[in-house]
């Protein structure tokens, strides 16, 4: 937990180098958000924004609730971006919220990526169909509040999502967290391989994909840390990791194809290291594949995306809605559907509102209690290492 | 009526196309190239260190192994897709070759992408149908002699909407090949090559080497296909611009920006080494 208080002091950090003060920034993200609802062409925006004075709210209660849910009716509409339907359950989410609320989303781009979601952001900024809420990488969410993107909203729930998954000013939080796995057609794959290291054994020669490129994929950055843990290195040094890739690749055992559904549906990616969502996905979504997940025990590592809010929402009540419909309990188990660990998981089972059959199609939780988050500087790190190794180690 | 003086308005026709080449292409090229010269972290100056960090690994390399790939696959899909266009049209083929051979070139120069990469992997990939096939089938292990995810792999798989492109280039040059020079070169008593040597080729060959920069320039801004073929394993420019401009986990659009500008300067000297090419071949045009 202490690396998040780090992380915490580093974003600080790079504030003061900028000479920004915390107030200026405050007022810099207010007076954005104030333009942009008066700037937006429709006009139920603007009434809304008139019948509260006050803008919209940075933080909820459950008496606030019912307020919310006027305003954001009167907005009748969300944008939302990035989202893939069959991604941690977003489709029912959406459809969910839609059914509830009668408020249309616009689901952009869906396969884009953290980058693009930011870019978004920037480059619409005072368009109508400007982001209103992001599902950002960690490390996106972290610069993009430097950035000033984002609005400071402590949803209703906000102090039951662990502290190490949130920004404890509220410009972001935590949504749900995987770990990464290694997923396998047992029509084709005779031995399971349940660790790390039986991934060099002769029996899986062409087998081994990533779902694309650490360059590129958030999953395959999770799969050289987790190679690391398992080889020596640590969330410090993912240099083991990479060092496994290349032994993988030397051996014939590594095909650098992106595992996709379509792979993963047709056989040619017969082994998968991806996140356990999407593996656990898989098996419902293709039977014929008989898709199987394991987490390697000698390396558990896991990550999380953050939720934001656009600082300059051309419908900031909808995005809070949305927000709050999601750390609801409805919500919360919309996306444990999808395979994920939503961020209040541990609230609800504590709770015990989590239906029994939901928890036995997840892994046991004893192998997630051994679950390694890195933080922003140890994500810095390893991107830096693999930038300037996975190109000659791996590349050709 | 007949006096007066009809305004020119025929340039308003072009409009469209000043406009589209400016909102398109101008302007994008403008902001990648002052992008390429800024710095990324926050305040953004101007700096060369981008454009520098190009030279040095693994971006140096990548340069090499996209020109070569993109070289490579010219060469061979000109000389393929020559041999191809001049068979379909020889006056002793029949016609209906042409039709099928143009149209499925159509298609598959526009082939490409994950669509063409998944095609290639269920094919002759490690557990491909046709791999497989001849594994049980003799026991010959194509990938041994064929490996799809290396830089001959993603050569190969070029050429399959390299080739198509160059017969769809090249066929309406062979068209103007006059069979009457053909003709009035063997009543001279030349042979085969001499007809080609002299005639045939010097006639094609600013056509030929269009069709080379244009094939250069397919496969060197090719994207999706190598990337879903080999996530980058094996390096090129375009792939590491993905990596760096839209990914979820490198951030330096500016550095992308640089790469997309060295990009720019390779096809810049392609073209300026190829219009004293180009006037030389047409010299005896004149």
């Amino acid at each position: 937990m202490e690396d998040y208080e780090a992380q915490e002091i580093e974003f600080w950090a790079k504030l003061e180098e900028e000479g920004m003060s915390r107030s200026s920034m405050l007022r810099r993200s207010a007076a954005a958000a104030f333009g942009l609802t008066v700037m937006g062409s429709s006009a139920t925006a603007l009434a809304a924004t008139r019948a509260n004075l006050a803008g919209p709210p940075a933080t909820m209660t459950k008496a606030g609730l019912a307020d919310l849910v006027k305003a954001a009716k009167k907005e009748g509409h969300l944008n939302t971006i990035a989202l893939p339907p069959d991604w941690a359950n977003y489709g029912e989410m959406m459809s969910t919220f839609q059914k509830k609320y009668g408020i249309k989303i616009s689901n952009a781009n869906p396969n884009g990526s953290s980058a693009e979601e930011n870019q978004a952001v920037q480059s619409l900024k005072g368009d109508s169909r400007a982001p209103d809420a992001v599902d950002d990488g960690p490390a996106f969410a972290i610069s993009g509040t430097a950035q000033g993107l984002f609005a400071k909203y402590k949803n209703e729930y906000f102090n039951t999502i662990p502290r190490a998954m949130k920004d404890t000013r509220g410009y972001w939080v935590g949504d749900y967290w995987g770990a990464i796995s290694i997923g396998y057609n047992a029509n084709l794959v005779k031995t399971p391989p349940k660790t790390w290291k039986d991934l060099l054994k002769s029996d899986y020669h062409g087998q081994v994909a990533l779902n694309g490129s650490p360059l590129t994929s958030g999953s395959a950055v999770a799969g050289v840390f987790g190679a690391a843990i398992a080889n020596g290195g640590s969330l410090n040094d993912v240099g083991p990791g990479i060092d496994f890739f290349a032994k993988l690749k030397s051996s014939g055992n590594f095909i650098p194809v992106q595992s996709t559904p379509q792979t993963v549906a047709s056989g040619q990616t017969p082994i998968s290291i991806d996140w356990d969502y999407l593996n656990l996905g898989y098996t419902k979504q293709y039977p014929g594949a008989n898709w199987k997940t394991t987490i390697p025990a000698d390396g558990v590592y896991g990550s999380y995306y953050c939720q934001a809010i656009n600082a300059s929402a051309p419908h900031p009540y909808a995005a809070r809605l949305w927000q709050e419909f999601m750390y609801s309990d409805q919500g919360q188990i919309i996306w444990l559907k999808g395979f994920t660990h939503p961020a209040r998981f541990q609230d609800l089972s504590k709770r015990k509102v989590i239906p029994k059959a939901l928890l036995a199609a997840l892994p046991s939780a004893a192998i997630y209690a051994k679950i390694a988050f890195a933080n922003s500087g140890q994500q810095t790190k390893a991107k830096t290492l693999i930038a300037s190794q996975w190109p000659s180690k791996v590349g050709s | 009526m007949s006096g007066r003086r009809r305004l020119p308005l025929a340039w308003i026709a072009t409009v469209p196309f000043f406009a589209y080449t400016v909102a398109f292409l101008f302007l994008p090229a403008g902001s990648v190239i002052t992008g390429a010269f800024k710095s990324n972290s926050r305040g953004g100056g101007w700096t060369f260190s981008n454009v520098t960090t190009l030279f040095h690994e693994p971006y140096r390399h990548a340069y090499i192994v996209s020109i070569e790939v993109s070289a490579i696959t010219a060469a061979l899909g000109a000389v393929l897709g020559f041999a191809v266009a001049y068979a379909m049209i020889r006056d002793n083929t029949p016609r209906i070759f042409r039709g099928v051979i143009t149209t499925f070139s159509g298609v598959a120069a526009n082939f490409g992408g994950i669509p063409l990469a998944f095609a290639f992997i269920a094919t002759i990939g490690p557990l491909g149908i046709v791999t497989v096939f001849l594994r049980n089938h003799g026991g010959y292990e194509l990938n041994q002699h064929l490996p799809l995810f290396t830089q001959n792999g993603v050569e190969f798989v070029y050429l399959y909407f390299q080739i198509p492109l160059a017969i769809l280039v090249i066929a309406p040059a062979i068209d103007g090949l006059k069979r009457e020079w053909r003709e009035a070169a063997s009543n001279l008593g030349a042979s085969s090559w001499q007809y080609w040597r002299h005639v045939g080729i010097p006639v094609l060959l600013p056509s030929m080497l269009g069709m080379f920069i244009l094939l250069f320039g397919n496969a060197f801004a090719a994207y999706a296909t190598a990337y879903a073929l080999t996530t980058g394993v094996v390096p090129l420019i375009p792939i590491l611009i993905g990596a760096y401009y839209q990914g979820n986990v490198l951030d330096n659009p500016h550095l992308a920006q640089a790469m997309a500008f060295g990009m720019f300067v390779v096809l810049a000297a392609m073209m300026v080494a190829y219009i004293p090419l180009q006037r030389r071949a047409q010299r005896w045009a004149k």
